[in-house]
């Protein structure tokens, strides 16, 4: 078993699966049973301001995509922050990092946009004890409309401005939690580290309406009739997610700011893909859940076989790894041809590859008589999507070796070369 | 009447009621709606699929099975019915080890395929549970067309027909339509009255009368000139209605009887602790009929039944899935043997049988034999046909028709067992009823 010992920004954890800031941390409760069943920390349900806190809707605050089986991928909510009065989560906090100094314990909060409003807060979190706070700045519904959430998670200012009061006021750790809400991410990522995060975590849920209600015609969940936008998590946000983070790993100005991972994390792979792309650890909200506080073993154990697979000793030779593979398209190998070839034993001739390319794209794929599927080089444009609907995936991709000729297009198969040089390109014909 | 299992000879009440119950309720209950859900999930959606390709009135499975998974099962069953307009038998009553679900894809790749027959069954009980009948028919031809026979062939012929805007008349020699769907299949495959339901229901599109007690070439009754008299075409599907002889002495004797006939019997049956039932019962054959006889012996509270076959068990027309299904109810399979003798004084006491094997000639005796004891005995040695008008040429035991139904007399359709191209399955026989009333169609509008 490989060590998943894990530290981010000092603080440390027994891995690096965290609970995220939602309804499985908003009360001692649960995140008692969380790090029983074996969770490294959580991120305690956004807090706000003293005073009466937030209420929620009393009707349904969920909605769902599901695939087959009618298995969970996509959830939105239009829950809000914590509806607990403040000092009752503040001494439950307390008392759950005294039982449990091992494990990471954040705080989450979202106060309104004033110095006062959170330099008060901030001094009643630091009294519990906990190992830091993470700013909401993602809420996309309710609180938003309050000027709050992503509200400011929109505003790359007003988030620099939060950050740096946070840490004038506070000597707590600060990870800046941010809105995808946004045409790019970079902006908001920029703004944290210049206000002097600690670090940044993401995604927040996305903008969303799942569903409507065809009887009643209202966006669902629905209330008395009406619904609203809510955010979107789970699965289905996971490949936005890992774009979002991998931005702000290789990005010059951000590169090294430590990263969180948040976003459909399901399974120790997808915790893995994020550490791959420059997250230090990893939140998760919707598995939890979706299968209880359990499905932490499974990424655990998970996690911990893979790194030995890799000779991996710590987290840390993972977090990272593929970020310099992460490039942009004009520097993609125009010279890397690839064919799809069918393992012919593997096949069980449903006729989903033909009729995905000879419908839709490139009439790569011949179907015989008795359905033996066999791949066209001369037509195939190595898209891949029959790979990607073959439902037993006995589709592979063949790389051309260097010197060959491609039958499609007559040419030889040659060395490295991009977009930047291609002929086609008038920039670069400009260039010349 | 106190019997059990134990008491010699032909008894009835056998078990008390509940085991009665227990015994004849549906085989393959009905999926649930989360059942369907779970089960349409698993279809790939499969490009000329091979499972439509497999059932021989081409039903669109992949498309009524995505239709079931977006929650409208109602237009799932339009889906099977435009196609094979006794969907609902067919879900309950097809082989489809060896049809939709042989070809399966999932076969192929997990040894386990999508449950075509029972998500058809779940769809077509969801429309048909509404009472609803989902065609309408097109505007009158002004023809008329008589069927001859209620069977599966007969019914899809009498609703294409209609379906196509022509006056149907159904001629039947039994008291009840539906063939033998209401006589034949095994009770519990089609349980709770579901042949005649089935009937009522797609007597539904109108046009169509059916003549009960009405047999073909019985005087009094009418032949093939008459019918061709009083209307345009003629559609035969008579099925199969005579059965083969053992050709042994002793076959008079008391407690031997036709499979069919003792099955016909339990399906008209209102009462199954009346129906007497031998202790030792031997069924001879090796096809459907045997199975279902031999199950249903048993069901009713046989205490040793044996199925006989003359050849290897792999070569039984019963489908392996079949041969399952018996053997777990407790029916003796053995194969290689044929019958030699029947033995008994006035009833049977035993049947005599030699081991067979395959020589050059074919089939051979070999001069090992063995005896079992029977108070009953069932012959399932293969139905026959039964009179046929002269007119119609049979060739092989069988009416001859072409690809499009025809017989060799003019204006003279045939299709289901009746036919050289039937294949005794009900399936096949809806797909040749509706396919001749297509041609009838075709030529009655033309002409
Ligand atoms: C015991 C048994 C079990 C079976 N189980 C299955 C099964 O599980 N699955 C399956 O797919 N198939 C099964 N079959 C086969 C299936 O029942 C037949 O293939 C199918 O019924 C053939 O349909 P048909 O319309 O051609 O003939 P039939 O169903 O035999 O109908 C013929 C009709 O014609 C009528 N008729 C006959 N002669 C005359 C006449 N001279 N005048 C007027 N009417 C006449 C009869 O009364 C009958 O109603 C089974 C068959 C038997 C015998
Ligand atoms: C019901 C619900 C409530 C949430 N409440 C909060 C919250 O109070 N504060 C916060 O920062 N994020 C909140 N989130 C967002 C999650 O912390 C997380 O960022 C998001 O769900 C993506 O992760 P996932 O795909 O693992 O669920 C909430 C999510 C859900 C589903
Ligand atoms: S999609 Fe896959 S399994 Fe299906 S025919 Fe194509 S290669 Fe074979
Ligand atoms: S009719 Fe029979 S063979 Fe055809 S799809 Fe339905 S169950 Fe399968
Ligand atoms: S072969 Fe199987 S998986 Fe393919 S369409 Fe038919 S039922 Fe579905």
């Amino acid at each position: 078993m490989a060590d998943l010992r894990s530290e981010f920004i000092g603080i440390k954890s027994p891995n690096p699966f965290w609970l995220a800031s939602a309804p499985p941390t908003d009360k001692e409760y649960n995140v008692r049973r969380a790090f029983e069943a074996g969770w490294g920390g959580v991120v305690w349900k956004t807090l706000g301001s003293e005073g009466p806190p937030v209420v929620n809707v009393n009707g349904p605050r969920y909605g769902a995509i599901y695939g087959a089986d009618r298995r969970l991928l996509g959830l939105n909510n239009i829950e809000l922050i914590t509806d607990r009065p403040l000092e009752v989560n503040l001494r439950e906090i307390k008392s759950v990092k005294r039982d449990y100094p091992d494990r990471a314990l954040i705080v989450s909060l979202m106060v309104p946009c004033d110095e006062d409003s959170w330099k008060a807060i901030l001094a009643r979190v630091e009294d519990t004890e906990a190992d830091g706070v993470e700013l909401n700045f993602g809420c996309p519904h309710g609180m938003a409309e309050r000027g709050m959430g992503s509200a400011v998670g929109q505003v790359p200012e007003y988030i620099e401005m939060v950050t740096r009061w946070v840490k004038q006021h506070s000597r707590m750790p600060c990870i800046v939690k941010l809105t995808p809400n946004i045409s790019d991410i970079r902006g908001p990522a920029r703004a944290a580290k210049a206000g002097g995060a600690d670090a940044v975590s993401l995604i927040n849920t996305i903008n969303s309406i799942t569903s409507v209600d065809l009887d009643d015609f209202a966006p669902e969940p629905t209330i008395d009739g009406k619904g609203t936008h809510g955010g979107y998590c789970g699965p289905a946000v996971k490949p936005i997610a890992l774009n979002m983070v991998a931005e702000i790993a290789r990005d010059a100005e951000t590169a090294g700011l430590p990263i969180s991972g948040i976003g459909g994390v399901t399974t120790w792979r997808d915790g893995a893909e994020f550490m791959a792309l420059g997250a230090g650890n990893v939140q998760v909200c919707t598995a939890a859940m979706t299968y209880g506080f359990k499905v932490v073993q499974e990424m655990i154990s998970g996690l911990s076989e893979y790194m030995d697979r890799k000779g991996f000793t710590n987290t840390s030779e993972l977090v990272g790894r593929a970020v310099p593979n992460v490039t942009d398209w004009q520097y993609l190998n125009l010279n890397y041809v690839t064919k799809a070839e069918i393992v012919q034993d593997d096949c069980i001739k449903c006729g989903r590859c033909f009729a995905a390319c000879e419908d839709t794209s490139h009439q790569a794929i011949a179907m015989s008589e008795d359905r033996t599927f066999t791949v066209k080089d001369e037509e195939c444009v190595a898209c891949n999507l029959c790979v990607e609907v073959c439902p037993v995936d006995c589709i592979e991709m063949v790389q051309m070796a260097k010197g060959s000729v491609d039958p499609r297009t007559g040419e030889t198969v040659g060395d490295y070369a991009n977009w930047t040089t291609h002929p086609n390109n008038p920039s670069a014909t400009a260039a010349e | 009447m106190s019997h059990s299992q134990l008491t010699e000879g032909i008894v009835p009440g056998r078990l008390d009621t509940e085991g009665y119950c227990k015994n004849f309720t549906d085989v393959a209950p009905p999926l649930g709606v989360q059942e369907a859900r779970i089960a349409a999930d698993r279809c790939y959606f499969c490009h000329d699929a091979p499972c439509m390709e497999a059932c021989p009135t081409s039903i669109d499975v992949p498309l009524f099975i995505r239709q079931i998974s977006t929650g409208t099962p109602e237009a799932a069953a339009r889906t099977i019915f435009e196609q094979n307009i006794l969907g609902g038998m067919c879900a309950r009553v097809c082989p489809t080890e060896t049809l939709c679900e042989g070809a399966c894809v999932r076969m192929d790749s997990e040894g386990e395929p999508v449950e075509i027959g029972a998500l058809q069954r779940f769809a077509t009980d969801t429309l048909m549970a509404k009472q609803d009948h989902p065609f309408s028919r097109a505007p009158s031809t002004g023809k008329s067309v008589a069927v001859v026979g209620a069977g599966p062939a007969g019914l899809a012929a009498a609703h294409r027909l209609a379906m196509l805007g022509h006056e149907v008349t159904i001629y039947d020699a039994h008291a009840k339509p539906g063939g033998l769907n209401e006589y034949g299949i095994a009770s519990y495959k089609a349980p709770g009255g579901f042949a005649q339901a089935e009937v009522a229901w797609l007597l539904q599109i109108g046009s169509i009368t059916v003549v009960e007690n009405w047999q073909l070439g019985r005087k009094g009754d009418g032949d093939l000139a008459d019918l061709l008299g009083d209307h345009d075409a003629v559609f035969l599907g008579m099925g199969l209605s005579g059965v083969n002889a053992l050709r042994l002495e002793g076959e008079d004797k008391s407690g031997i009887r036709p499979a069919t006939e003792f099955i016909a019997e339990l399906r008209q049956a209102s009462d199954l602790a009346s129906l007497p039932v031998g202790r030792d019962v031997v069924v001879i054959g090796g096809g459907m009929t045997a199975v279902d006889a031999a199950v249903q012996s048993k069901l009713l509270g046989a205490l040793n039944v044996s199925l006989v076959y003359r050849r290897a068990r792999a070569e039984m027309p019963a489908s392996l899935h079949e041969q399952e299904h018996a053997l777990t109810h407790g029916v003796s399979i053995i194969e290689n043997a044929a019958p030699v003798a029947i033995h008994g004084n006035g009833a049977v006491r035993e049947v005599e049988f030699a081991y067979t094997r395959s020589g050059p000639d074919g089939l051979e005796m070999t001069d090992a034999t063995f005896r079992l004891p029977a108070d009953q005995v069932f012959k399932a040695i293969g139905q026959t046909l039964g009179d046929t008008p002269a007119k119609v040429e049979v060739a092989g035991g069988k009416i001859k028709v072409d690809g499009a139904g025809r017989t060799t007399a003019p204006r003279v359709w045939a299709g289901g067992d009746c036919t050289h191209a039937g294949e005794d399955l009900t399936v096949t026989a809806v797909a040749q009823g509706r396919d001749a009333a297509q041609d009838i169609h075709h030529v009655l509008m033309e002409g």
